[in-house]
């Protein structure tokens, strides 16, 4: 699997650190009920098909990026820039 | 048909012509007491325990590809009651007992093979570690045995003792644990549970389920609905997608574990040898194969295959630790999905849907815990209470934070665990 970071271009997976699903980003505010909590830290989708991660490119440029990714075929269809995507982010993935 | 030494004699003189089907094949009736959805090794000793244990009768396995076929026949077959915590530490006490008789309740030879799994360290620290766990294991009423290095020399002669990277310090000992011949698990639950009229019903998808007010009625699956007023989820990897149907979203992600197997060799590896440093387990089964495998792909998946990266980071473990494995040819290599939870520790429990239970999060874990897991699920789904063993496996313990069993102590990330 090769993922192609925005700042350096395609490069060995094993570069990347993985760090879980990108709904990570949607972090809710520090007053939110504990429900929520529970939700962003424990909770899910886990689909089987399309989905977003979170990687950290620790053997390049540190940068923190979101992949679009099929958790059947491994498929990547889309890298970004978590900087440019937190924020947009509105809990579950789409 | 019950197996004994007389009957294979017999079949054996007689061409081997009297053997049947180990289970029937039935078509799924209009409505069973209890459902179960998964034929893996959970689910098919959920069902014995249930026609078993408390005499139900009505049964059904839902299971939508072949028995076997799944993560019971795909795991490193390894046995064992090395827990530290409490509420794993007796549920796999418990897991470990059952295995021991496994074979005469079942009328099924499983290979049970109790060689001793030696968990290896190389630090001071790491010796206290496991010095203590090794206590909360003879606490448990298992058994444990610290070794000095000289101890394990003198059962693992080949391991280099010197590496630079992790010279062995000594090695933490059970006896007790060690193999069993995973298939003939899934094989020896099922006919045992098909004898006592539990319907084994393969290739037969659920693809939903039917809830009223709250309430459970039954499963739509891919050869018609089936009613019931009990339904269990069994469904390890594929947990997310059926709780799904329910509207409930797990504390589970779904990644894939690969194991490898070489060709057949003599014996050499006597016993189960885990180099947790390295990420790397190992043992060589009846037939011969060195069988090892190592850490999750680390990335969310449901590809039953793994990636090279992972591959060359177990060969590079096998060969620190036993530079002779160098000379073995690997055969075969294959992936498992497993449902991991953010504290690696597994669920049994009610669901918020009355008549809905949930099994699941057994991470890479699962296969010793069959026989406990059926057992612990079975008593919940008869009788509504927690079997003691199990009782700390809360669903709710994500929630409230009470009772979260994280052996590693790697914290809320699914897939450090």
């Amino acid at each position: 699997m090769r993922i192609k970071c925005p700042i350096c271009g395609a490069r060995d997976r094993r570069e990347f650190y993985y760090v879980g699903d990108a709904m990570a980003l949607a972090r809710p505010d520090a007053d939110a009920d504990a429900a929520v909590w529970d939700d962003y830290i424990h909770n899910r989708d886990n689909p089987a098909g399309m989905t977003r991660d979170l990687w950290y490119h620790e053997s390049g440029c540190s940068a923190w990026i979101v992949v679009t990714r099929s958790t059947v075929t491994h498929e990547i269809s889309k890298v970004e820039l978590a900087s440019k995507v937190a924020g947009k982010m509105t809990g579950a993935p789409v | 048909m019950r197996f004994s030494g007389l009957r294979v004699l017999k079949e054996g003189l007689t061409g081997n012509k009297g053997w049947k089907a180990h289970w029937r094949d039935p078509d799924p009736k209009a409505e069973y007491d209890i459902i179960i959805i998964g034929g893996g090794g959970h689910g098919l000793s959920t069902a014995y325990y249930l026609a078993k244990n408390h005499g139900l009768k009505n049964i059904a396995v839902l299971e939508k590809g072949y028995i076997g076929g799944g993560n019971v026949g795909r795991n490193t077959t390894i046995v064992r009651a090395n827990y530290f915590l409490q509420g794993n530490s007796e549920f796999y006490s418990h897991s470990m007992k059952l295995w021991e008789t496994l074979e005469q309740d079942l009328n099924y030879n499983v290979m049970l093979s109790q060689r001793g799994l030696i968990n290896l360290f190389h630090s001071d620290g790491q010796r206290d570690a496991f010095a203590r766990r090794g206590n909360a294991m003879i606490n448990q009423g298992d058994d444990a045995v610290l070794l000095d290095p000289a101890g394990v020399r003198k059962m693992l002669p080949y391991l280099d003792f010197d590496n630079a990277r992790f010279p062995i310090f000594g090695g933490l000992y059970h006896p007790r644990g060690g193999t069993a011949r995973h298939d003939a698990v899934a094989w020896g639950y099922a006919r045992a549970a098909d004898q006592l009229g539990v319907d084994i019903i393969q290739n037969c998808e659920v693809t939903g389920i039917d809830i009223e007010n709250g309430v459970v009625k039954g499963v739509q699956t891919s050869r018609g609905a089936i009613k019931s007023r009990k339904v269990g989820i069994v469904v390890a990897g594929r947990s997310g997608q059926v709780a799904g149907m329910a509207g409930m979203r797990l504390p589970i992600e779904s990644h894939v574990l690969q194991a490898f197997v070489t060709e057949g060799l003599k014996p050499i590896i006597d016993h189960v040898i885990s180099f947790g440093m390295g990420h790397f387990y190992i043992s060589q089964s009846d037939k011969g194969g060195l069988v090892f495998g190592g850490d999750l792909d680390f990335y969310a998946t449901y590809a039953q295959r793994g990636n090279l990266p992972m591959q060359e980071h177990v060969m590079e473990a096998g060969m620190t630790l036993m530079p002779m494995i160098g000379k073995a040819r690997v055969l075969r290599s294959w992936g498992g999905i497993m449902d991991m939870t953010p504290d690696g520790s597994p669920i049994i429990d009610k669901t918020d849907t009355k008549g809905l239970f949930l099994n699941c999060g057994w991470c890479y874990g699962g296969f010793k815990a069959v026989p406990g897991s059926g057992y612990s699920f079975a008593h919940l789904m008869a009788t509504d209470n927690h079997h003691a063993p199990a009782a700390k496996f809360r669903l709710d313990r994500f929630r409230t934070g009470v009772g979260l069993m994280d052996e590693e102590g790697t914290g809320s990330q699914h897939n450090l665990h």
